[in-house]
């Protein structure tokens, strides 16, 4: 993993630890411009972890974070907003950048809630409220986009649509996405380069890799690596370059 | 008509609502008002300082104020206490030093009903100044800090992540308190700033439906109060401080039909 022009941020050997507990450890990874990394792995596995000491909210992590960018877009996994604030999805939208009302339209229309704009937030649905957070983070054009579960709550048909909306993302801004997502399926499709988690990396490289890998097995079970092969026989990606990331 | 000291208490009392307007709501949204309470009780003790050593009463409270909220911060990161048990701890203890440092001032004519209270008859024209240039400057201050306040209210994550430096702004934020208290001691007294701070804010919640709007009527609802405030005292020869306060509820209470309403509407 060679650091190039390309490189947004850079873990390296990076770990973080609470109430003397490691919550994750040793994970090095690196989000380039226009490609997907997913991060994915079992419940208390260090997924969001990871992706908090990515984006410097964690700030007494071990090891290193390079950082390259500062025009990042962020889905936190919980957001609660409190009902002694008065907001509307308006407001959220420019909660951390000014946006012309033209941009607003255009992020909230692209996942497909632009009806909702001068609705509370307080009274959208999870599925509403998560389409919205989407909006947001691409709302302000990122360079870096990090997606935690972002399409949690959100029905079937638009969990499709928003995964293929965030490859759209990717590629039409050209900005590197570091996502997090139980959806194996999902994640072998649209992924460039897979982090498999579980408190340290048990696994990473192309999905194909990734799948054949016997610790991914372990963890998810042999139908997660069929998932793969189903996937797989039906479009023929070919992912030669990334072989190289490979680590077992 | 209005004896000279009342015009200088209608001014000064319309700077200090200026203020409290936005200042409140934040208050009110970061759950705030026990900390205002806090910063309000050891004022007691900058009063003090100011009378034993000759100092403004604005600078020596601001001074003083500014102290506790960092020993408070130190006592949050260094001790096993929940934060309203040091806040309790700090008020109390602050409030209690300061009127035994009281009792041992017995050279000086100490009113200390006023201080609590409020007193409209002390405000000086130096006092003027004070609120209204100290003032301007809190709202400028809090315009700078707006974004990253206002982000890291909402989600101090979302914040942080996306490069707003939310520490900062909340370390300011703590300052500009103990500025807003400092100012506006003479006027409400200290056992009532916080209201003057939480009660406009909170009629203004009840009737806005976007933070602009909530900051905008909060600021009018303080002007309210204290112009109605301030004349009811003058009639009814009250303390300042308890009469602008029960002007606010009483505009608390009318906003609370307007929820009635609303709720009647969607029904």
């Amino acid at each position: 993993m060679g650091t190039n022009s390309n490189t947004l941020v850079k873990l390296k050997n990076a770990g973080y630890q609470q109430n003397d507990k490691w919550l994750v450890k040793g994970v090095s990874l690196e989000v380039e411009k226009g490609k997907i990394v997913t991060l994915i792995g079992p419940n208390g596995s260090g997924k969001s972890t990871t992706a908090k000491i990515a984006l410097g909210i964690y700030k007494k992590f071990d090891g290193e974070v390079e950082k390259y960018t500062n025009k990042i877009g962020y889905v936190p996994q919980k957001v609660s907003i409190d009902w002694t604030l008065p907001l509307r999805v308006r407001d959220f939208m420019v909660l951390t950048e000014d946006l012309k009302e033209e941009a607003i339209d255009e992020a909230l229309s692209l996942t497909g809630v632009v009806h909702l704009k001068h609705k509370n937030l307080g009274n959208l649905s999870g599925g509403e409220f998560q389409r919205v957070l989407l909006a947001r983070a691409i709302s302000k054009k990122p360079e870096l986009l990090v997606l935690d579960e972002p399409v949690q709550g959100v029905d079937f048909t638009g969990e499709i649509a928003l995964y293929e909306l965030i490859k759209k993302i990717s590629e039409e801004l050209n900005c590197g996405i570091l996502l997090i997502s139980h959806d194996l399926h999902t994640v072998m499709s649209a992924t460039d380069h897979v982090v498999c988690l579980n408190g340290h990396v048990c696994c990473s490289g192309s999905p194909s890799d990734v799948a054949k890998n016997n610790e991914y097995k372990a963890l998810f079970g042999e139908q997660a690596a069929q998932t793969l092969s189903i996937y797989e026989h039906k479009h023929d990606h070919v992912h030669s370059h990334e072989g190289e990331i490979k680590k077992n | 008509m209005f004896d000279d000291f009342f015009i200088r208490a209608l001014v000064a009392g319309i700077g200090v609502a200026f203020v409290t307007g936005p200042l409140g709501c934040f208050v009110v949204w970061r759950r705030l008002s026990y900390f205002g309470d806090t910063l309000a009780h050891s004022a007691l003790l900058g009063v003090t300082m100011a009378y034993s050593f000759e100092f403004n009463i604005a600078i020596s409270v601001f001074i003083i104020s500014s102290v506790i909220a960092l020993i408070l911060i130190q006592l949050q990161r260094k001790t096993n206490l929940p934060g309203d048990a040091l806040l309790g701890l700090l008020a109390h203890s602050s409030l209690a030093v300061g009127l035994v440092v009281v009792g041992f001032l017995t050279f000086i004519r100490f009113d200390i009903m006023g201080l609590l209270f409020g007193d409209i008859l002390a405000v000086t024209v130096n006092d003027l100044i004070i609120i209204w240039v100290g003032g301007a400057l809190i709202l400028l201050v809090l315009k700078l800090i707006w974004k990253p306040l206002f982000a890291s209210t909402v989600n101090y994550e979302l914040a942080e992540a996306e490069g707003l430096n939310p520490d900062r702004a909340k370390a300011i934020f703590t300052i500009l308190m103990a500025a807003i208290i400092a100012i506006s001691i003479k006027m409400v007294g200290l056992l009532l700033i916080t209201g003057m701070l939480i009660i406009p804010a909170a009629m203004a919640r009840n009737i806005s439906d976007n933070p602009q709007k909530m900051v905008l009527f909060s600021i009018i609802g303080g002007l309210l109060s204290v112009v109605i405030g301030l004349f009811s005292s003058l009639e009814f020869n009250t303390a300042s401080g308890p009469s602008i306060i029960t002007a606010s509820l009483v505009l608390f209470i009318l906003s609370l039909l307007k929820i009635k309403q609303s709720i009647q509407l969607k029904n």
